[in-house]
């Protein structure tokens, strides 16, 4: 389609756009490249504690205070905030999805009940409400990325709810129904296409406070402990901020850098979607 | 309260209802499926059990009942205030929350308060120069300090302001010892407070820059403004009284998200900083496994956050007369 030509090409010569995807390919190339350059445990002594970074250039950014080398922490941790990012963000989207898009469709008892859970859900405070959830079953990695998701779906179904309640009355729509669909492929096939570019741009949102979520958990020391993230880096250099604050600072400013880039993306997208609401 | 409010506070409570018994109900589920109960709890403290002594115990506190009767024994207690016995602290569960809750509620209104001038005035400024350089450079900074996580920036600035310069102490929330009273003690306090509250605000600077902008922009499209214009009225006269005043309306819609969200913050706020409020006893009830504290936190401040949305549905209906009975 035409106008979607547009929104790409208004998406392609935004700055924001390019710098965002630079950094994201270079977190991606980080995760990819983990097992290629630090093929050893992460979490293994290499060298003499406190390097600082460019002291040695075989550390490039450093070693902590057992030794473990700081490069080789990072370019593991960005696949846990990679992983995350992706896999929670999928998990929230396909609850918040399909619970706004039962609601939003069907109406009456159906929409009241759901609407009630995603009211329920919003209200208990996410962060506190997944730190139970991981004390309860055990941080994994798992059990984490299913946790961020089951805690964040809420803003996902309004949404997709409100898109639904709006397009369930147009012609298409009833056009559908006359034709005999079924209801699932009215919802999945007709309606939520059509739903889904505001769901683009909360994408970004839901991706980035993932990630930082994550990084939370982690850093509270109620991440997997057998996983290494940056969040747990930051953690972990917490003890010695005064003498060696490097420690903390080069995982984190990875979050920062990262977290940026997705909203970057997200702005981007919504310029490009709303061509008016920038200027 | 006029009476025109009241309508509008019984269709709010009424509305909440339903959420205050999903809530309540996860609760009791959560606290099932937590490993130990009370009992567990109850022979930790006195230091030897038996297996007989524990059945006595589980039978004396109805625990070993169909787990309806246990859920309308919890639900009879919640309606006394009776949150359980943090295992922990020995007391119970509601003593130690509230006397918590002060110092996060300082914390958390300190830091809102400070994130609502900053982002307001920001998101003022940049509406008033929208597309300018002005806007550009405070949107990339808000940009920034949305993508920040709050104990990474705690952290910094602890590097910055307590361990470089030296200005202001890094971690608990008075002078040990201190000797003073009334304005000493609350400047000496306010020094403490200064680091955690500025780190929690930062990402609420951002969201409030952001949303004052925006609904600042979409008010000045509106026809009354178009009127204000062509009446001569003075442009600051304008964007102050007839813009930024209805502009913030849907700032304080989401104040009961927002509360979750700043709960969320002040979790690890507090625990980097070593302040005594409700997120590092929430951390201490982890470690400690005491699940009583850890989901009488949580069924407290969903309390709070329901409070919380009433009070902004009616001070929505006081601001707009326009909300009525429907």
């Amino acid at each position: 389609m035409g106008t979607d030509g547009r929104a790409l090409r208004r998406f392609l010569r935004n700055p924001s756009a390019w710098l965002g995807l630079l950094v994201m390919a270079g977190v991606l190339l980080m995760a990819a490249t983990a097992g290629l350059f630090y093929p050893g445990d992460p979490q293994g002594m290499v060298a003499k504690p406190y390097l600082w970074p460019g002291q040695d250039p075989a550390f490039p950014l450093g070693t902590d205070n057992f030794g473990r080398d700081v490069t080789a922490g990072v370019f593991h941790g960005a696949r846990v905030s990679l992983w995350i990012g992706v896999v929670s963000a999928a998990i929230c989207l396909t609850i918040g999805t399909l619970v706004g898009a039962i609601g939003g469709y069907f109406g009456g008892w159906t929409d009241d009940l759901l609407t009630r859970l995603t009211e329920a859900v919003q209200t208990m405070p996410s962060f506190l409400f997944l730190i139970v959830l991981v004390a309860i079953f055990q941080p994994t990695l798992a059990t984490i990325t299913l946790g961020i998701g089951l805690v964040s779906w809420p803003t996902v179904a309004r949404l997709v709810r409100a898109e639904f309640r709006r397009l369930r009355g147009q012609d298409f729509v009833l056009a559908a129904r006359s034709l005999g669909f079924p209801h699932w492929r009215i919802i999945f096939q007709e309606i939520l296409p059509n739903a889904l570019p505001p769901l683009i741009v909360t994408t970004s949102v839901i991706v980035a406070s993932a990630i930082l979520t994550e990084s939370a958990l982690a850093f509270l020391g109620l991440g997997d402990p057998n996983v290494l993230s940056w969040g747990m880096m930051i953690g972990n250099g917490r003890a010695v901020i005064r003498t060696a604050w490097y420690l903390s600072a080069v995982p984190g400013a990875l979050i920062v850098l990262t977290v940026l880039a997705v909203n970057l993306l997200g702005e981007a997208l919504n310029d490009a979607a709303n061509p008016r609401l920038g200027n | 309260m006029s009476l025109r409010l009241l309508p509008v506070f019984v269709r709010a409570l009424v509305r909440s209802l339903p959420t205050v018994v999903i809530i309540v109900v996860f609760n009791f589920f959560l606290l099932n499926m937590a490993p130990g109960d009370a009992a567990d709890v109850l022979a930790a403290e006195s230091g030897a059990a038996t297996a007989e002594t524990m059945a006595a115990t589980r039978a004396r506190l109805g625990l070993d009942l169909p787990l309806l009767d246990q859920f309308l024994n919890y639900v009879s207690g919640l309606a006394h205030l009776d949150l359980g016995f943090s295992a922990k602290f020995g007391v119970p569960v509601l003593e130690v929350i509230l006397g918590r809750l002060p110092n996060t509620l300082l914390l958390m209104v300190t830091a809102l308060v400070f994130a609502l001038l900053v982002g307001i005035g920001a998101g003022f400024l940049m509406a008033l120069r929208a597309g300018s350089l002005l806007d550009r450079a405070i949107s990339v900074i808000a940009l920034f300090f949305y993508s920040i996580p709050s104990f990474w920036g705690a952290l910094m600035l602890i590097v910055i302001f307590s361990v470089q310069l030296g200005w202001l102490p890094s971690s608990g929330y008075q002078t040990i010892g201190f000797e003073g009273s009334g304005l000493e003690l609350a400047l000496d306090m306010a020094r403490y407070l200064v680091l955690p509250a500025l780190s929690l605000s930062l990402f609420f600077i951002a969201i409030y820059a952001r949303l004052t902008r925006a609904s600042m922009l979409e008010v000045y499209g509106q026809d009354y403004v178009r009127t204000a214009v062509a009446k001569g009225l003075p442009p600051g006269r304008i964007a102050l009284r007839h813009v930024l005043r209805n502009a913030l309306v849907p700032v304080t819609t989401v104040a009961g998200i927002h509360f979750g969200i700043l709960l969320g913050g002040a979790i690890v706020t507090e625990t980097v900083f070593a302040w005594p409020g409700l997120g590092s006893l929430a951390l201490q009830a982890v470690l400690a496994r005491d699940f009583a504290v850890l989901l009488g936190i949580l069924l407290l401040s969903s309390v709070l956050v329901i409070v919380i949305n009433i009070a902004t549905d009616l001070l929505h209906a006081w601001l707009d007369p326009r909300v009525e009975v429907s």
